[in-house]
């Protein structure tokens, strides 16, 4: 088990590594920024000033190394608009989407896959053929669109909902989250249910799939031979069956859940990494989108390691080894 | 003796798009406290969906549309889910032909053993496990403690259809019915486990349907034998007079095609054409268009009659013995 970790960590550094080269080379050939920075009728002399306050008179190869240099001692860059650690405005943001992603994630779970259960136990039922068509419109409608109309809904026709904004936020357990205030939830929860829409999609099919799947298995038919109540069959010898594939695609999708943040922070001007990365492209703040496609790397190395040992949890014959037997 | 389980007139039948599938078209049969019946006959001929009607587990397009299933005098071919789910596992015990799809694959052996107790008794979590680790020690298990704390996976075929076994006896059932539980494992192996259920039959004066094509094992296993041919019992009797002297001409040709030691060198016997397509039975007897003595008397369906001490479904016994 030790050994599976270290050598993935190892993994993940590779990943970052070569993900580093990629990013840094990738939004550095786009744009000039200093022109975004000086005042229109700046004159050479400021210009080339400007230029070399940002580093950016050096080749390209030594920006990279510079860089590297930095990342190493955990020194991404400053933001050419803010003028503040990149990484540290990074951080400031991320509360925002992590809670976003996990209100979302947390919606996914309990309404797919009760949603998933019942339309595989009863695939014939009008009920279970309405979901399946309702997580084909979640599939394809898109999310923007989707955003808009809840807006248009419950907060400009109802009236229910804010339509815009994070809310107040409270302190509990060091965490500072709007999910521990009233305003807060009111204002998370259109945001968070547009965003989980998707993964709502993704988990009714999965589940379903799983059930029907299952329910066709020996072991079930075992296990009503025994007597068991349905109870116990459906919710431990089904479920935790299905629960494999859930888990994995589930946590895998998390790390989407993060990026497609992105157009729902937009849409509710939530003050997330989403909506930062957004508007560092649009001012060609390169350090700042550097940082913040390097911090989305590692969400989604840890992500796959988590899943990973989750899996190994759920799923005795996949016990994690040493050697890749 | 007296009788766990008396069948009678049994018909399943299967309400698909292509048609009605009669699955169980008319079984009769009875079973004797502490007796072993073989249900012999090739795939498809309904054994296995014999079976699952007694146990109640017949899923649509599926049903019992006719017939009585009389356990220890109590109808149960119509009763509630809920009276049946009091039997299942409790009283009639089912073991299944692939112990690598039975146990299911997230659950440790003690979860799935201590769960068909704690699904009919009150019986506290400790009492529910020492009785599972005395019924995998029944069955041959070394080290049950052990076994109890594994997962399927790590389990050999053997020893998991093993541990459906010692399952099947957890709450010392009056009836097991066993489909193939042997058809999966090795030969070495069939052997072992059909000796550990002979031995815990006598123990415990559990009746026993053991379902299979192969005539061999249930030869050597069964008291009686009832030798099924699409959806109907064509022949019923004695295994020793069934064995040594079949009557039905079906019998004869499943008896000529089991390959023996003095017929080394010859052509193995196999019956002309094919299992008839159950959606298009023929109009009389369902075996006559395979039947080398079949006369237009064979077109009524012939009814059960009795000759030499069994009851066979046939107007052209073979009196004279094998001469396939």
């Amino acid at each position: 088990m030790s050994a599976f970790v270290i050598r993935r960590l190892l993994q993940a550094f590779l990943v970052m590594a070569l993900m580093s080269v990629i990013v840094f080379f990738g939004v550095n050939v786009i744009g000039d920024p200093v022109y975004m920075l000086v005042s229109p009728d700046a004159d050479q002399a400021e210009l080339e000033a400007a230029i070399a306050r940002l580093g950016l008179d050096r080749p390209i190869w030594e920006q990279y190394l510079l860089f590297l240099q930095g990342a190493l001692r955990g020194d991404l860059g400053n933001s050419f608009i803010f003028g503040e650690p990149a990484l540290k405005l990074i951080f400031h943001h991320m509360p925002a989407t992590l809670e976003l992603a996990f209100s979302a994630l947390f919606l996914s779970v309990v309404i797919g896959i009760p949603l998933g259960l019942y339309a595989g136990l009863y695939p014939d039922n009008p009920i279970s053929k309405g979901i399946m068509a309702g997580s084909i419109l979640g599939f394809s409608l898109p999310t923007f669109w989707v955003g808009l109309m809840l807006i248009m809904v419950f907060a400009v026709e109802l009236g229910w909902l804010p339509s815009t904004g994070r809310g107040d936020t409270a302190t509990f357990l060091g965490i500072e989250s709007s999910l521990f205030t009233a305003d807060g939830l009111s204002h998370l929860f259109l945001p968070a249910l547009n965003l989980a829409l998707l993964k709502i999609s993704l988990a009714v099919r999965l589940t379903r799939a799983g059930v029907r799947e299952a329910m066709g298995q020996d072991y079930v038919k075992f296990a009503r031979a025994k007597g068991l109540s349905t109870r116990r069959i459906i919710f431990v010898h089904v479920l935790k069956n299905i629960m494999i594939p859930v888990v994995t695609v589930m946590g895998l999708e998390f790390g989407s859940l993060i990026g497609f943040s992105v157009v729902t922070e937009t849409i509710f001007a939530w003050p997330g990494m989403g909506k930062l990365l957004i508007d560092a492209i649009l001012q060609l703040d390169r350090p700042v989108v550097v940082a913040y496609l390097m911090i989305i790397v590692l969400f989604f190395v840890i992500i796959n390691l988590i899943v990973d040992i989750l899996y190994s949890i759920l799923d005795p014959r996949v016990r994690l080894q040493d050697q890749g037997a | 003796m007296t009788a766990v389980l008396e069948v009678e007139g049994l018909k399943t039948h299967f309400f698909t798009r292509a048609g009605v599938v009669k699955a169980v078209d008319g079984v009769d049969f009875s079973v004797a406290k502490g007796e072993v019946m073989g249900l012999v006959g090739e795939s498809g001929s309904g054994k296995s969906i014999t079976g699952f009607s007694i146990l109640g587990l017949i899923d649509p397009p599926g049903r019992i549309v006719e017939g009585a299933i009389r356990f220890n005098g109590e109808d149960i071919a119509g009763a509630s889910e809920e009276r049946l789910k009091t039997l299942r596992g409790n009283r009639i015990a089912m073991i299944f032909q692939d112990p690598m799809m039975t146990l299911n694959p997230v659950l440790r052996i003690d979860t799935q053993m201590i769960e068909a107790i704690l699904a009919h008794e009150k019986v506290d979590k400790r009492e529910a496990w020492e009785r599972s680790r005395d019924a995998l020690g029944l069955v041959g298990i070394p080290s049950p403690e052990e076994r109890l704390q594994a997962y399927p996976h790590q389990l050999s075929g053997g020893m998991r259809q093993r541990v459906a076994i010692a399952t099947a006896f957890l709450n010392r059932p009056d009836l097991i019915i066993a489909d193939e539980p042997t058809t999966a494992l090795d030969v070495t192996i069939q052997a072992q486990i059909i000796h550990e259920a002979q031995k815990l039959t006598r123990q415990t004066g559990t009746a026993m349907i053991w379902i299979t094509h192969d005539l061999a094992v249930v030869a050597g296993l069964a008291d009686r034998i009832s030798v099924m041919y699409a959806g109907r019992i064509v022949e019923q009797g004695e295994t020793d007079l069934v064995i040594d002297h079949p009557l039905h001409p079906y019998t004869v040709g499943l008896l000529g095609s089991v390959p023996s030691a003095n017929k080394r060198g010859e052509r193995l016997y196999q019956i002309e054409g094919m299992t008839p397509n159950m959606l298009d039975l023929p109009e009389g007897c369902a075996f006559a268009p395979r039947c080398r003595w079949a006369t237009d008397a064979c077109t009524p369906p012939p009814g059960v009659q009795t000759v030499d001490g069994r009851q066979i479904r046939c107007v052209h016994p073979r009196r004279e013995g094998v001469t396939a």
